[in-house]
């Protein structure tokens, strides 16, 4: 299959891995991956901050971008939720892709560590992913996934909430570091890269903590190492 | 189109949320007792919510019909007046605070008493009626345990439905001692308190001669007001004194006595975690010999047929008042009500404040931001409100810091272009190079970071932009 990658803008710049990961995970299994370089953000920020002008250019340069390909995919939960509900793009976050339009729970990875898995609120309450990014990875190999405590409670991440409203931010994040050390896992993962970095540089601080890692990176890799 | 009600209403936050609620996290104690009180309502909710096979469906249908009610206000208050007016009430039309508390105050006033019980209700609240009254010489006596400990306090609710949430039982004891006449067990057992709270106010309704209430729900067909309660003090409230005198937001009506049934399902399951609730009162008119003699009902707008006109945000106006969404919202858990500086707090508040007062009052604007947009709320919404739209919706018609604007807009005018975009990537990277280098020992991550960053360095070490980016490393491997 012709699958052409959303990458994100945060991808794009900070957490390229995450890109290339997927890209080798579906380039594995078979498809053809094309990135259209028009592309650069879906406008989720712009909008969730309140600024709709520009999230609607943003949105209308993303469609522009990808105008003419029947499948997109992109590795991020928030901006496959803002896509869908602002254009017409025929885009699936990459456990819906997987799971259900190429129909693949094991997709052939090996990973021998302990994880655990935070189901990021757009990813759960948005896409409704249910458990499809639990089954992926559940079918890698030596893989042990370790249940979070409270996983359906936010990061407390939330785009420019984490300046606006910076210590209660913190506080949720506290928590949610808190329940990622107690599992005792080796990373955290999640469908994400932005509540990924949030949970990530708290995480960084405290002692004994998983790292934190996008699921696209597990799916991908093939042996020991995080990214494959 | 009525204009903004006044500032001074218990509806307009003092405090810009995020300073109220830095505040409110200091208190470790309000953090523990919030944390425990929201956790067990809310594990409650979802198990008596399971049971309900259809529950998707009613939610459904109670969205319909109040989406038909905002509608059909006008034609549905008529509706209600006529048919209460034939039961025997007074049906009286307040356009805002200062109309309802005058109305009020004149009904109590020609009553001749200095004294009101009264029913929790939420329109009396945001309408400030308690201190209204109090102007004028006349007591208002909340009865609902939790509305009186908050009264005795000098305090004000931090939840809906359990206003006095933010207390721990030893807190309640030590005010009763000090604020309650005649208390004087030395326990903080639960039973024992509600035992004296029940002993004082029973002195309180036996002697009352006006009571006033709020409604659950108003039935346009019928005329009928419908209260749903926990404790039997509102069926006190409601039977006991000769003149009842009830405050209801235009909001509250349904169109016919069957839509009822489908809201006391979704409600007490909603609120309390109970299949159904303790009491619900239905008075329709007057009866001779049977309840109050003289019913008088004010209709409140204040803001309702403004907030209707807005496509987007008259959805707020189906709100029942359960608090389902405080007790999920991973922000009220941990501020409290208090920092939401209205008597709607939480996410219901943070939609609902600033459409009542216009987003220019006090600090209201800043309410529509306390939330991560995570949507809990709307999940448990009985009637659907999809909050975390209403709250993006009120941020881009709210007010926005003029550098901020200008950021977004420049950021914006960077990414729509293929080659602005790439040049603005590759300064990313190559500025963030040094970074790199001098972060190596923290894994690339920067540690602390100059204003505005420093509010998320704060909290967390922020990522450096990666040293090859995504689109770099597609074209030296893919487009060869």
């Amino acid at each position: 299959m012709r699958i052409a990658l959303f990458v994100t803008c945060l991808n794009d710049a900070f957490f390229p891995r995450v890109g290339i990961a997927t890209v080798t995970l579906l380039e594995r299994l078979g498809h053809t991956v094309t990135f259209p370089a028009g592309q650069s953000c879906c406008g989720q920020l712009h909008a969730n901050t309140g600024h709709r002008a520009p999230a609607r250019d943003l949105e209308r340069h993303t469609e522009a971008a990808f105008a003419g390909h029947d499948v997109v995919v992109s590795p991020s939960g928030s901006c496959v939720a803002h896509l869908r509900a602002h254009t017409r793009l025929p885009v699936h976050e990459l456990s819906e892709l997987l799971v259900d339009v190429l129909r693949v729970t094991d997709v052939g990875a090996r990973f021998p560590y302990r994880v655990t898995y935070h189901p990021t609120c757009h990813g759960l309450r948005m896409l409704r992913l249910g458990d499809r990014p639990l089954r992926l990875l559940a079918a890698v190999r030596d893989l042990e996934l370790l249940p979070l405590p409270e996983p359906e409670q936010c990061c407390g991440f939330g785009g420019t909430f984490a300046l606006k409203n910076a210590a209660v931010s913190g506080a949720m994040l506290a928590d949610k570091c808190a329940h990622a050390v107690a599992t005792g896992a080796d990373y955290l993962a999640a469908a994400d890269s932005s509540c990924l970095a949030h949970i990530g540089g708290g995480l960084a601080r405290r002692p004994d903590a998983p790292r934190p890692v996008h699921y696209a990176e597990i799916l991908a890799a093939t042996g020991p190492g995080a990214t494959g | 189109m009525t204009p903004p009600p006044g500032r001074h209403l218990p509806i307009v936050a003092a405090t810009p949320f995020p300073r109220a609620a830095a505040g409110a996290l200091r208190d470790t104690q309000l953090r523990a007792t919030l944390g425990r009180a929201t956790r067990t309502i809310r594990d409650k909710r979802a198990a008596v919510v399971a049971e309900v096979p259809d529950w998707e469906r009613l939610r459904e249908r109670a969205a319909r019909v109040k989406e038909d009610v905002i509608d059909r206000l006008p034609e549905l208050v008529d509706q209600f007046a006529r048919a209460a007016t034939a039961a025997g009430a007074s049906v009286h039309h307040a356009a805002d605070a200062a109309a309802a508390n005058a109305l009020v105050t004149e009904l109590v006033r020609a009553r001749g008493v200095d004294r009101v019980v009264k029913v929790k209700s939420m329109a009396t609240q945001e309408i400030g009626l308690n201190e209204a009254l109090a102007a004028a010489g006349v007591t208002a006596v909340e009865t609902d345990l939790a509305e009186l400990i908050v009264q005795l306090a000098d305090d004000t609710p931090s939840h809906i439905l359990v206003p006095a949430i933010h207390y721990h039982r030893g807190q309640i004891r030590e005010l009763f001692a000090r604020r309650m006449p005649g208390f004087s067990a030395d326990s903080d057992d639960p039973a024992v308190l509600a035992g004296a709270a029940r002993e004082y106010l029973r002195r309180t309704f036996l002697s009352a001669r006006v009571a006033v209430c709020g409604a659950n729900f108003a039935v346009a067909e019928t005329g009928s007001l419908v209260v749903v309660e926990s404790e039997g003090n509102g069926r006190m409230c409601l039977t006991l004194p000769d003149t009842l005198i009830a405050v209801v937001g235009v909001e509250k009506l349904l169109p016919r006595f069957t839509d009822l049934g489908d809201f006391l399902r979704l409600l007490p399951r909603s609120s309390t975690g109970e299949r159904m609730n303790p009491y619900t009162s239905i008075v329709t008119g007057v009866t001779p010999g049977d309840g109050p003699r003289r019913l008088h009902v004010v209709l409140l707008d204040n803001g309702r047929r403004r907030i209707a006109a807005d496509p987007v945000g008259r959805a707020a106006l189906r709100c029942i008042r359960c608090s389902a969404c405080l007790n999920v919202c991973p922000v009220y858990e941990r501020v409290g009500g208090h920092a939401y500086g209205s008597v709607y707090p939480g996410p219901i508040g943070a939609i609902l404040s600033p459409q009542l007062t216009g987003q220019d009052a006090g600090h209201n604007a800043t309410l529509p931001y306390a939330s991560t947009l995570c949507g809990a709320c709307y999940d448990v919404c009985p009637v659907k409100i999809d909050i975390p739209a209403i709250l993006v919706h009120l941020r881009q018609t709210g007010p926005k810091p003029a550098a901020e604007r200008a950021a977004m807009a420049w950021l914006a005018w960077t990414m729509r272009d293929r080659r602005r975009w790439r040049a603005a990537l590759r300064t990313a990277r190559s500025g963030g190079r040094p970074l790199r280098v001098l972060t190596r020992r923290h894994g690339g991550r920067l540690r602390r970071a100059p204003w505005p960053l420093s509010a998320w360095t704060a909290h967390r070490d922020a990522p450096l932009p990666a040293g090859e980016s995504f689109r770099d490393w597609w074209r030296r491997t893919h487009d060869r």
